[in-house]
């Protein structure tokens, strides 16, 4: 039956209607909120645009382990070690959290009462603290350790202070790219011999070492050439002289800070999502695989961990999604990185806090859609295919 | 569709429009002054929880000239970052932080300097057991800045200058400095050296730390307010006037009220009792005469929150009156 109502009664004018009022209203809500602004800062002789990256940045970063700066350096410039220096941070924690993350969900499953109490404990406790004051906390801890003058000296080569951890700085003489051919080779034959057994196993039956000789591929091989070579590597020894050490690596009590309240704070998400995956495999597998035989790290290995990734990846890129944005925290205990450096220090130098912000945001949109992209590779690869 | 639109024009000039500071101010009835998280000295919370300094005066002096009342102010505290987006919002009607006046603060971020109500430089502050005696010798220390400050910059450009090296380490706040400098994160803290001698005050143990002989920069520190409300920069500027002047002419809380009956045409014309000048900043006649006797001239603040007899031990220096040896200068009053 139609009513009088004409094309409203359309089903499906109706919502073709509507659906351009709603994106027309949000235009007209984008337009006023960028009119507005732009009004509002030109009234208030608030310079604005993009030339400012081009100026010099005027103030020093001193953590910038991967580009040189100087104070003459442009804004622009100050944005690449910011991004490099989350990057940095963020990547590090990843894996680390993964690493803790598994460990300790494994762990939490084990049959042993107290330590899997134990990881009960350590899970509630760090996913209920705010991660901020765990950051605090870290840092708070790490400039208690004793001041330069007094460093700890562990192993004769690494100084320990609230200054940072030095280590040696190793320097490749020539020769030594030599053993990083033999290294890259190495890895590839090991990959070739890895398919290859797959391959006979399938055909045979028979089964091919292919851990222990990989590890003697890539690790001894290279290490006899690096002895015949003469060992082409030799170590620049941190040293203090007058207020700091000079010379070799150093890692930052700021960077430790964050590194290790990201990935404990991150670990204890991970820890449930991995249990939770483990829990999903469904119990006959497990009394099957063992009723064929098979050894208890077999099991875990080739029948329950391949059919729990499938649960564990998806919520396991969220929490990388996570870990990246929490690092903007770094800010809370001075950790140069983008939030705290371009979208803070260059922010305020030149008062552009639109644009600044708006580079900082898009940055942080578009790791967050690269870890993304290649998390959907690898879940589409592990996801069940039917034959 | 053009109703609309018009509606929208409409709207968008009552949010940007405002009716001018002053007005917003009286409609409110109290001023929201921004200051620091906590400087000794020049504003910070006393033992009875009131926020006291030079800088919490200059906000009392406005609040006094525009409502009578000292009480009458709203203290938001504002890091060295968060300040101007504060001010630039209106959140505040006028920062007195500690906030040096520079050419791209005054034109490129659009805010207008009213005053200096303290000359400033930057210097350095050490451990008395490092033994450094010049900021030359600092080759290769690590030095906790504040971020978002013209120390920041003048830090990098004094190393570069004389070609030696350093580590920076960027804290957000004051006490962020302290806690690292005290720690032995940092071997030196480089702010004003006002506020050096605040955190040297607030440490455990004063003599173990000595403010170094160098001052890099200038560091003019005053009040600020946006720019292009020129009457509500009017009158914060005349209220910091009315103290330095209310100084030069030997007016004080205490004698306030007998310069009424003084026969020097100027303090007349300042108290109120000649003139019409309180009607012209739209405000009541006395207001500084209201000033002087609810916070005191120049001078009183000055020796009751950073001079020789506080725990900051500031001489009066740059800051002393032109006609003293300083350079601290106010138009005249006519």
């Amino acid at each position: 039956m139609r009513s009088n109502l004409g094309f409203f009664s359309d089903e499906k004018f109706r919502s073709i209607f509507f659906q351009t009022l709603v994106v027309g209203l949000f235009a007209l809500g984008l337009f006023f909120v960028i009119s507005t602004t732009s009004y509002n800062l030109e009234k208030r002789n608030i310079a604005t645009g993009w030339s400012f990256l081009q100026n010099p940045a005027g103030f020093d970063i001193s953590f910038s382990p991967f580009l040189e700066f100087k104070s003459t350096d442009t804004h622009l410039k100050v944005y690449f070690v910011g991004v490099l220096n989350t990057l940095l941070v963020s990547i590090t924690g990843c894996i680390a959290a993964t690493i803790l993350g598994f460990i300790l969900g494994i762990v939490r499953l084990s049959s042993n009462w107290l330590l899997s109490r134990l990881v009960y404990i350590y899970v509630e406790f760090s996913r209920n603290v705010p991660l901020l004051l765990q950051i605090i906390l870290w840092y708070s801890i790490l400039i208690q350790l004793p001041r330069v003058k007094q460093s700890l000296q562990v192993l004769d080569v690494f100084y320990i202070s609230n200054r940072g951890l030095y280590s040696p700085r190793p320097i490749f003489e020539s020769g030594f790219s030599y053993v990083l051919i033999a290294i890259v080779l190495a890895l590839i034959s090991s990959f070739l011999i890895n398919r290859w057994a797959k391959k006979r196993q399938d055909k045979t039956g028979q089964q091919f070492p292919v851990f222990s000789s990989s590890i003697g591929l890539i690790f001894i091989v290279p290490l006899i050439l690096f002895f015949i070579l003469g060992s082409p590597l030799s170590f620049e020894h941190p040293e203090l002289k007058g207020f700091n050490f000079k010379g070799g690596l150093v890692i930052r009590p700021e960077f430790i800070a964050m590194f290790l309240a990201l990935s404990i704070y991150t670990a204890a998400f991970i820890s449930e999502i991995v249990r939770a995956g483990i829990m999903s495999v469904s119990k006959g597998q497990r009394e099957a695989s063992a009723a064929i035989g098979l050894k208890q790290t077999w099991i875990m290995r080739l029948i329950i961990i391949p059919q729990a990734l499938r649960v564990i990846v998806p919520p396991l890129t969220s929490q990388y999604l996570n870990l990246t944005k929490n690092s903007s925290l770094g800010i809370a205990v001075g950790y140069a990185d983008l939030v705290h450096g371009f979208g803070g220090i260059s922010l305020n130098q030149t008062g552009q806090a639109i644009e600044c912000m708006a580079i900082v945001m898009a940055t942080y949109l578009s790791i967050s859609l690269t870890i993304s992209f290649f998390m959907n590779i690898y879940n589409r690869s592990i996801q069940f295919k039917e034959k | 569709m053009k109703k609309l639109l018009s509606i929208f024009a409409v709207v968008a000039f009552a949010f940007s429009a405002h009716a001018g500071t002053l007005d917003d101010v009286k409609n409110r009835g109290f001023l929201k002054c921004g200051v620091t998280t906590g400087l000794a000295g020049f504003a910070a919370p006393d033992d009875s929880g009131e926020w006291a300094g030079l800088d919490a005066d200059m906000c009392r002096a406005v609040a006094v000239a525009v409502f009578g009342d000292r009480s009458k102010v709203e203290f938001i505290t504002t890091t060295g970052k968060s300040r101007f987006p504060t001010l630039a919002s209106g959140e505040v009607d006028m920062l007195a932080r500690n906030t040096t006046w520079t050419i791209s603060r005054d034109v490129n971020l659009g805010f207008e300097f009213v005053g200096v109500n303290f000359y400033d430089g930057q210097g350095f502050m050490v451990p008395s057991a490092l033994g450094v005696s010049s900021a030359t010798e600092l080759d290769g220390a690590t030095v906790c800045i504040q971020t978002g400050t013209t120390t920041e910059l003048n830090l990098a450009d004094f190393f570069r200058l004389n070609g030696i090296s350093y580590e920076a380490l960027p804290i957000e706040t004051n006490d962020e400095g302290k806690e690292n400098l005290f720690a032995g994160r940092c071997d030196v803290y480089t702010t004003d050296a006002s506020g050096l001698s605040s955190t040297r005050a607030a440490a455990s143990n004063p003599d173990k730390w000595v403010v170094l002989p160098e001052i890099i920069s200038k560091e003019p520190l005053g009040p600020l307010v946006r720019h292009g409300d020129h009457q509500w920069g009017d009158v914060v500027r005349w209220s910091l006037n009315a103290m330095i002047i209310a100084e030069e002419l030997g007016i004080t809380s205490e004698n306030v009220d007998a310069q009424k009956s003084s026969n020097v045409p100027e303090v007349l014309r300042l108290l109120g009792v000649e003139g019409n000048y309180g009607e012209m900043l739209e405000l009541s006649n006395d207001w500084a005469y209201q000033i002087i006797k609810q916070i005191g001239n120049y001078s009183e603040s000055y020796e009751a929150n950073v001079g020789p007899d506080t725990p900051l031990e500031i001489a009066r220096g740059l800051n002393a009156l032109w006609t003293q040896g300083g350079i601290l200068y106010a138009p005249p009053f006519r």
